[in-house]
């Protein structure tokens, strides 16, 4: 029988892969497409709990949404500021973007 | 039984395509990954019997952002360089590791008042009385258009040729 801990578990493990891959990564798209991904695995979570712990509330599903809406805005700007990069520098290489470090 | 069998399937097809998005080299590859992880975990709701947030993963995820992600890999070529690691790859794994060992421990030893309540469905009247009724989220939700809308200027502003 699948319970609570699994999806938690589950979304640890993707949260994880996320962290790993916006840690270790240098193309600033990938890293976005990493940070889309631990917002996806701590939705996992959210939902988990509205099921298991409030089933008749839905208050995680609601807090779903508003992750889901935060994250389309975070991504229209992220990809914004990589592509006005992208044309200054000609490089997203997230270790060649330097300009603020002392 | 069919709901145990549907969601090991969904967490290993999840996990895998996580994987992919990680390890692969080819940029574009690993942006189809990610949209096949997005419309897992669109599955995995359906497991969670939130039906209506499983649609807007679908629309959201697999339709809209997937979309801005593949049209900003082919506006920036990078895609011939890969997407190699930096020199933090090794400190990463054992952050990532270290995450996930403290998380999966509190997870694991924190006693979760489950309840027995079969769960709601369907569940779009449910989170629109939450969403626009009395008592509910209304300030949020107004909130998230100025969001959007502050989101979609500063995304005009900042890619408009001077």
């Amino acid at each position: 029988m699948v319970g609570l801990e699994h999806y938690l578990i589950l979304s640890a493990v993707l949260f994880s892969i996320g962290l790993y891959g916006a840690l270790a990564k240098r193309n600033a798209i990938v890293i976005l497409m990493c940070i889309e991904l631990m917002l996806n695995a701590v939705n996992i979570a959210m939902v988990g709990f509205s099921r298991y712990i409030v089933p008749l509330m839905l208050t995680g599903q609601v807090f779903a949404i508003f992750i889901m809406v935060v994250a389309a805005a975070e991504v229209a700007v992220g990809l914004a500021i990589i592509i006005a990069i992208y044309r200054h520098r000609e490089t997203i290489d997230a270790t060649k973007i330097d300009l603020m470090k002392w | 039984m069919g709901a145990s069998v549907a969601f090991w399937v969904l967490a290993s097809i999840v996990v895998l395509a996580a994987l992919a998005v990680v390890l692969l080299r080819d940029v574009f590859r690993a942006a189809l990954s990610l949209i096949l992880c997005f419309l897992t975990v669109a599955g995995l709701y359906l497991t969670l019997s939130a039906d209506f947030l499983a649609a807007v993963q679908i629309l959201i995820y697999v339709g809209a952002i997937s979309v801005l992600i593949i049209l900003a890999i082919m506006l920036t070529r990078e895609v011939q360089r890969g997407s190699p690691s930096n020199r933090f790859r090794l400190p990463a794994f054992f952050v990532a590791v270290l995450f996930f060992a403290g998380i999966g421990y509190a997870m694991l030893n924190t006693p979760w008042q489950i309840s027995s309540t079969p769960p709601l469905e369907p569940t779009t009247p449910a989170i629109a009385g939450l969403l626009f009724g009395q008592g509910g989220f209304i300030l949020p939700v107004e909130i998230a258009p100025l969001l959007l809308l502050a989101a979609i200027l500063g995304a005009i502003v900042l890619v408009r040729e001077k």
